[in-house]
């Protein structure tokens, strides 16, 4: 594989772009993944807080999407890569202070911890596309029919199992459109890391692109990575889609 | 919060603040210009017609918009032809880079949300649209588009806070808008959240303007075209 | 995904061993740019190469610490050592009155004049009325970019650079008039390369201590006090025992150590 790919790859794009870009792309899709996994656990929670009981879950879901979708991704990473660095490590060694000005027993506190230019990206983006998450499942579970609820509870399922057994089952159909049109614009989010220094497939076409003076040609092949992940995309959207309606009449 | 610094950098981010607004409307204007064919085009039941303007809407939408602002920006300076072009003078500043890429940009994303407008059109509207003898073009322009935009109206709000969220990239490639303000900002004082959470408050407060013109709209404008109620 | 099992491991190590080993600076990080050459740059191979480094390493020698090099870019590198993320920076960065306020110095460790550039043949003459409605380069937040706003900024259009090199690129695709940056990294990293060389110097080296500080320092953690007296102590170290002036030959033709 490696051998077939050197020899497609070397000699386009001065030698650069195999493993050069190609390792960035790597970098970008687990980016990608990582804080996908991220935002589905973020958005489910919040889509439980908006329905749920309490007045205060309630606001605190509302506000987090609020501001989330209010304030652009690039603003947002910044904020969460320069701050919330200073933030962490600023609470750590307070708690240092504090343990040794009072001799506790136990040292609490840290000096640093490292939060890389991945985690803070991942972080970031997660925690974004968690808001949009949350709106998209909450729509989801509000579509799912009141009588499927119902005849759990008839059935004398806890209010845990209703949810997992039947209102999150039921309700990933309604959310497959929403949730697949939030992962393509996640996808070109991850552009946005390139800013923060992490090594994506964007950051090495400048770096490459500049270094042979081609950025238009480095930038371009980048763009066409992108369509490929789109591309790619959208067949896994259809098949979910098909694998979830199944039982579904179609129109 | 170090309130001092931002307040003594205040005019910066108004100034930063005058840019967004600026680059944000005039790259919306140009896109829904450029939209409207492209839409009209993609909803064609050719397959001939629709195959360019569906490549390009895809290509837009399929990619980054950093990148694509990247490509314009860095990538055309590769090209000696384009730099002893007539175009340069524009070309070379980053301002007209950033706009150029927008409109492109927010163009693809209107143009798709036109085209299912369209193409939802509901057939009673044009065949009585036909029944008056009206010719193609007109039924086009009376009946087609305005009923589509209407429909359209909900999701076009999202693509212009969409566009105001895209546009900070701007402030990448030298441009000194809210988000080039707060970069500034940062680098001289040090003070990175403050910097750029001011800059976040901008942008929540122009999201939420926009949020709210778009209800004035919907509710004023397009009332009496809503469906009655059995 | 190895980081985040990494990031536990860190907390838990300083949470079982405190704060103690960490003031002995065995261990040192230090944070450098890595895109402003020929004082720090990055080879194809990823290598960090250049003056700062080799000063750096240099100096962690003869402090007989550990040192590991942390590549950081230009806006976050003062907000990254107040996080913590390492403990120096050795960086080429100026000592200025406005840095003080928020990082300690060290001594200088090397002291070149700001120059501007120009593309031969463009006759730009360095003066109010010359630099009315040019357009000048810089990189952001450098002592430059303050010497240019403050003293020109009402008649020069300025663009700010994340790095240096982009600044460079914009001058050779046109978008700048004008360039102002430190000489000798202009000389070398610019000027003297196949990219640079339809450009040369214009007008005097600045080095009023007002804007440029007292050359470039090592920046340290204002809490570190004991860091800045070792950095120090190898500074003049390295200085008496030949070290600083073999680095010095491999990279220049002259004294880079200033007066």
């Amino acid at each position: 594989m490696h051998e077939f790919l050197t020899s497609v790859f070397d000699g386009v794009l001065d030698g650069y772009f195999y493993p050069f870009i190609l390792e960035g792309m790597l970098l970008t899709v687990q980016v990608a993944l990582l804080s996908l996994l991220l935002a589905l656990v973020l958005g489910l929670v919040t889509a439980v807080a908006k329905l749920s009981a309490s007045r205060a879950a309630r606001t605190v879901a509302n506000v987090y999407t609020t501001v989330i979708r209010g304030i652009p991704d690039i603003v947002l990473m910044f904020i969460i890569f320069f701050g919330g660095q200073v933030m962490v490590n600023d609470f750590g060694v307070w708690l240092l202070d504090l343990s040794e000005a009072h001799d506790w027993p136990v040292k609490l506190g840290w000096e640093y911890i490292e939060i890389s230019a991945f985690t803070a990206g991942v972080f970031t983006i997660g925690f974004i596309f968690g808001a949009y998450m949350g709106e998209t499942f909450r729509g989801g579970i509000m579509a799912v029919p009141r009588g499927e609820i119902e005849a759990g509870h008839a059935f004398g399922m806890s209010r845990a199992q209703v949810f997992f057994r039947i209102t999150f089952p039921a309700s990933v159909r309604h959310a497959l459109p929403g949730f697949g049109n939030n992962w393509l614009v996640l996808a070109k989010t991850t552009a946005l890391v390139s800013v923060i220094g992490l090594e994506d497939m964007v950051y090495r076409a400048a770096s490459a692109g500049g270094a042979v003076r081609k950025p238009f040609t480095f930038y371009l092949a980048v763009a066409v990575l992108y369509l490929v992940i789109t591309a790619v995309s959208d067949v896994g959207i259809r098949w979910l889609n098909r694998r979830y309606s199944v039982g579904v009449r179609n129109a | 919060m170090d309130l001092e610094v931002i307040v003594a950098n205040l005019p910066l981010y108004v100034q930063g603040l005058w840019v967004t607004v600026q680059l944000v409307a005039l790259a919306l204007v140009a896109g829904l210009l450029l939209a409207v064919p492209l839409a009209i085009l993609a909803a064609s039941p050719n397959p001939a017609v629709q195959f360019l303007p569906k490549a390009y809407i895809y290509v837009m939408r399929g990619t980054p918009l950093l990148v694509q602002m990247y490509v314009i920006y860095f990538g055309l300076a590769q090209f000696d032809s384009v730099r002893e072009s007539f175009l340069w003078p524009v070309l070379k500043e980053a301002y007209w880079c950033a706009l150029l890429s927008f409109s492109l940009n927010t163009a693809g994303y209107t143009a798709e949300i036109l085209r299912g407008a369209i193409q939802q059109t509901p057939f009673g509207e044009v065949e009585a649209g036909r029944a008056c003898g009206m010719s193609r073009s007109v039924i086009y322009r009376r009946i087609i588009l305005p009923s589509a935009f209407r429909r359209a109206l909900p999701a076009y709000g999202n693509e212009v806070i969409f566009m105001l969220h895209g546009s900070a990239v701007a402030g990448v490639i030298t441009i000194i808008d809210l988000f080039g303000a707060a970069r500034i900002v940062n680098s001289r004082h040090f003070v990175p959240f403050d910097a750029f959470i001011t800059a976040g408050l901008f942008y929540l407060a122009l999201t939420f303007l926009i949020v709210g013109v778009f209800k004035v709209w919907e509710k004023r404008w397009f009332a009496h075209l809503n469906p009655r109620e059995h | 995904m190895r980081k985040p099992v990494l990031t536990l491991c860190t907390l838990v190590l300083t949470l079982a061993f405190g704060a103690a080993q960490a003031k002995e600076w065995k261990r040192i990080r230090i944070g450098v740019e890595g895109a402003y050459p020929p004082f720090s740059s990055v080879t194809t191979a990823g290598q960090l190469v250049g003056f700062d480094i080799d000063i750096a390493l240099a100096l962690c020698k003869q402090m007989g610490a550990t040192c590991s090099l942390v590549k950081q870019d230009w806006d976050g590198i003062i907000p990254s050592l107040l996080a913590r993320k390492y403990d120096a920076i050795i960086a080429s960065m100026s000592i200025t009155e406005e840095r003080k306020k928020k990082v300690a110095f060290t001594k200088k460790y090397y002291s070149t004049p700001a120059k501007f550039a120009r593309r031969k043949g463009s006759g730009i003459e360095i003066s109010k009325a010359g630099l009315a409605g040019k357009t000048v380069g810089v990189q952001r937040a450098t002592t430059h970019d303050n010497f240019i706003t403050a003293e020109f900024g009402d008649t020069v259009e300025i663009k700010r650079y994340g790095t240096q090199d982009e600044a460079y690129l914009d001058a050779v695709a046109g978008r700048v008039d004008l360039l102002l940056a430190d000489s000798v990294a202009m000389k070398d990293g610019f000027l003297d390369t196949d990219n640079g060389k339809d450009w040369e110097f214009v007008g005097p080296g600045y080095n009023d201590p007002k804007y440029f500080g007292e050359g470039a320092g090592i920046a340290i953690r204002q809490r570190d006090q004991d860091l800045v007296d070792k950095f120090n102590a190898a500074i003049d170290a390295i200085r008496s025992n030949g070290t600083y002036q073999k680095i010095n030959a491999k990279y220049f033709d002259f004294d880079v150590y200033g007066e």
